[in-house]
C-alpha cells in the first residue's frame, strides 16, 4: 500500500482496525482525542463498537469485560486518564486478559499540562495499579513505529494474556508523518478457547472458563502470582527490542533515550559527529522488558566515558539504566518535562560537559 | 539537506491545510517529511502555527526553533517569528493584512496581497492556497504541477470549489513570478 500522510493519533486508530480490533472504548482527553474521533467514524464502518464511556474508570472495566470475553479491545488516553484506569489494569493483569492501552503522555503530575512528556515511565513499567504485575510496554519514536507497534501489541497481548501499553507522547499523537500500513493482521487469537468466557456455544472445549482476580486461598493466590512471574520472565527472554545508533564507533558517551526525545538525541549525535565527537545511543523500544543486557554491553565499550539518560521527565528511566550499567561507568541524567522538548543544541551542550 | 517551513496566521486562515499540502507534495516527490502543529494553549485571535520539515534523510528532531522559511499570514505572526528565520531564507508576507515588512536584511522577502488575490479568484477563503502556491513558486521546494494536483485531490469531495482553488493557485504562482 502507498504511503499516506497521517497524524499519529489517527494512524494508531487505523492500525488497530487493521489488526482486527473491533472494540474501542475511551473517554476524550488532550492530546489523544483524535484517536476517538477517528474510530468513532471508522469502527462502525467495520462492524465494530465505538463507545465513549462516562469516565476513564468505567472505560477500564469495559475493556476488562470485552477482553474477558475474548474480544480484541483497545483504549487510548493520556496521563491523568491512565491513572484512573490503573485499578482496572491491575485486575486485567491478575485475570490474565489481553488488551491494548495507549498512553499519549502529557505533562504531570496532577492535571499538569497538555504538551508532550515522558513522565509516566514509572507508572507504566513499575506498576501503576496495585499488586505484583507488569505491563508489556512499547515506546514508538514516530508515526510509522506507532502503527507497527499498535498492530504488534494485539499479538503480544494475546500471546501473554496480559495488557500491553503503548507509550507515545503529545508530539507523536499530533504530528503527521508518512506511514505505510503493514498487511492486515485480522487473525483470531489461537488460545482463546482455553480462557475466554465467550459462550459455550462458540467453542470446542467443554471446560467452563472463569475470569477472576480474587484468590482467597493463599496457596492459590501465590500460584497465580507465580504464573504471572513466569510470564514476565518469558517476556524478558523473548520480547526485548531496542535500537543502537552510531554504536559501531569509538563513542565517548552513550545516550539512553526513547520516543520523541530519542529523535532529538539522534540529531544531536549527527551534529556532534560533524564536529568529530562520537556519541552513541541505545533506544529502548520496549520499556518493559527493558534491554538490560544491551545497556550493560554498550556501556562497557572501552572508549565510553559516561552514560547519560535523556528524558522528558525528572529522571525515571535513568534508574533502570543505573541498574543495568552496574556501576562500571558513571550514569548521568538530563531531562525537562514542562512540555518544551529540549533542542539538539541543548543536548550537545550537555554532552560536551561530560567530555 | 533539510528545509523547515513555518506557516503562521490566525486560526481559521487555513495555514494547517497549506502546510499539509506542501508536506504531501514533498512526500510524493520522495522526501522525508513531518508536519508538526502547535497545539499548546493559545489565545483567541492570537497566532496559530505549524511547521513542515522536508528532508532527504530520516528526520531526527521535529522540533524546529529556527526554520529556513516563514509564511506569515497576519501581522502578529510576522512580528513573533521573523527573527527566528535562518539567514538566507524566505519571509513570505501577506500584505493584505500586514502593512509592514520585516526589518531583516539577510532574508528574501516575498510580499503578496494574498487576500486581495483570493477575492479576485472568487473567495477570500482561498487565501491559503494563494499563499501556498506563491511561496512554492518562489522557494522551488516542490514541483508546482504536483502541488496543484495535491490541492485538487484535497478538494475531491467538494468538486464545486475546485475551480476556485485552481484559479487561486495559478494567481498565486503569477504573483510570485511578478514580484521576483
Amino acid at each position: 500500500m502507498a504511503k499516506v500522510l497521517m497524524k499519529g493519533n489517527e494512524a494508531i486508530g487505523e492500525a488497530a482496525i487493521r489488526a482486527g480490533c473491533k472494540n474501542y472504548f475511551a473517554y476524550p482527553i488532550t492530546p489523544q482525542s483524535e484517536v476517538a474521533e477517528y474510530l468513532a467514524k471508522r469502527l462502525p464502518e467495520e462492524g465494530g463498537v465505538f463507545l465513549q464511556g462516562e469516565s476513564e474508570v468505567a472505560v477500564g472495566y469495559m475493556i476488562f469485560g470485552a477482553a474477558g470475553a475474548g474480544e480484541r479491545v483497545m483504549t487510548t488516553s493520556s496521563s491523568p486518564g491512565i491513572s484512573l484506569m490503573s485499578e482496572a489494569l491491575s485486575y486485567i493483569a491478575a485475570a490474565q486478559c489481553p488488551a491494548v492501552f495507549v498512553n499519549i503522555m502529557r505533562g504531570g503530575p496532577g492535571l499538569g499540562g497538555i504538551l508532550p512528556s515522558q513522565g509516566d515511565y514509572f507508572q507504566a513499567t513499575k506498576g501503576g495499579g496495585h499488586g505484583d504485575y507488569h505491563l508489556l510496554v512499547l515506546a514508538p519514536d514516530g508515526v510509522q513505529e506507532a502503527v507497527e507497534m499498535t498492530m504488534q501489541a494485539f499479538t503480544l497481548a494475546e500471546k501473554y494474556r496480559n495488557p500491553v501499553m503503548i507509550m507515545g507522547d503529545g508530539l507523536i499523537g499530533q504530528m503527521m508523518e508518512p506511514v505505510e500500513f503493514p498487511d492486515d493482521l485480522k487473525t483470531e487469537p489461537t488460545n482463546k478457547d482455553d480462557w475466554a468466557t465467550n459462550g459455550m456455544a462458540h467453542r470446542k472445549s467443554k471446560k467452563r472458563n472463569l475470569v477472576k482476580s480474587l484468590f482467597l486461598d493463599p496457596t492459590a493466590l501465590n500460584e497465580n502470582n507465580l504464573v504471572l512471574k513466569a510470564k514476565y520472565a518469558q517476556m524478558k527472554k523473548e520480547e526485548v527490542q531496542y535500537e543502537l545508533v552510531n554504536a559501531d564507533t569509538d563513542y565517548q558517551v552513550l545516550i539512553t533515550s526513547y520516543g520523541t526525545m530519542s529523535r532529538v538525541c539522534r540529531t544531536a549525535i549527527d551534529m556532534l559527529k560533524e564536529e568529530g565527537i562520537e556519541v552513541a545511543m541505545l533506544r529502548p523500544k520496549t520499556l518493559f522488558p527493558f534491554p538490560e543486557k544491551a545497556v550493560f554491553d554498550a556501556s562497557g565499550k572501552e572508549s565510553c566515558k559516561a552514560v547519560i539518560s535523556i528524558e522528558m521527565s525528572m529522571g525515571q528511566m535513568v534508574e533502570d539504566v543505573e541498574r543495568c550499567v552496574k556501576g562500571r561507568k558513571p550514569v548521568e541524567f538530563y531531562g525537562e518535562c514542562g512540555g518544551d522538548i529540549p533542542s539538539p543544541e541543548k543536548i550537545i551542550e550537555i554532552i560536551k560537559a561530560l567530555l | 539537506m533539510q528545509t523547515e517551513i513555518k506557516f503562521a496566521g490566525f486560526g481559521g486562515q487555513g495555514i494547517l491545510l497549506s502546510a499539509k499540502l506542501l508536506a504531501y507534495a514533498a512526500m510524493k516527490q520522495g522526501s522525508f517529511v513531518a508536519w508538526i502543529p502547535s497545539y499548546g494553549p493559545e489565545m483567541r485571535g492570537g497566532t496559530a502555527y505549524c511547521t513542515v520539515v522536508i528532508s532527504d534523510r530520516l528526520i531526527g528532531s521535529p522540533i524546529i526553533k529556527n526554520p529556513t522559511h516563514l509564511v506569515a499570514m497576519n501581522r502578529p505572526s510576522l512580528e513573533k517569528f521573523e527573527h527566528d528565520v535562518k539567514p538566507g531564507g524566505i519571509i513570505f508576507i501577506n500584505s493584505s493584512l500586514i502593512p509592514v515588512t520585516s526589518q531583516r536584511t539577510d532574508v528574501t522577502q516575498l510580499v503578496v496581497p494574498v487576500n486581495d488575490i483570493a477575492i479576485k479568484a472568487g473567495s477570500v477563503r482561498a487565501a491559503n492556497i494563494v499563499a501556498l502556491s506563491a511561496f512554492a513558486a518562489k522557494s522551488n521546494l516542490v514541483d508546482l504541477e504536483l502541488l496543484k494536483e495535491c490541492v485538487k485531490n484535497e478538494f475531491a469531495a467538494k468538486p464545486k470549489i475546485i475551480p476556485l482553488n485552481m484559479d487561486a493557485f495559478d494567481l498565486g504562482v503569477q504573483s510570485a513570478q511578478q514580484t521576483a
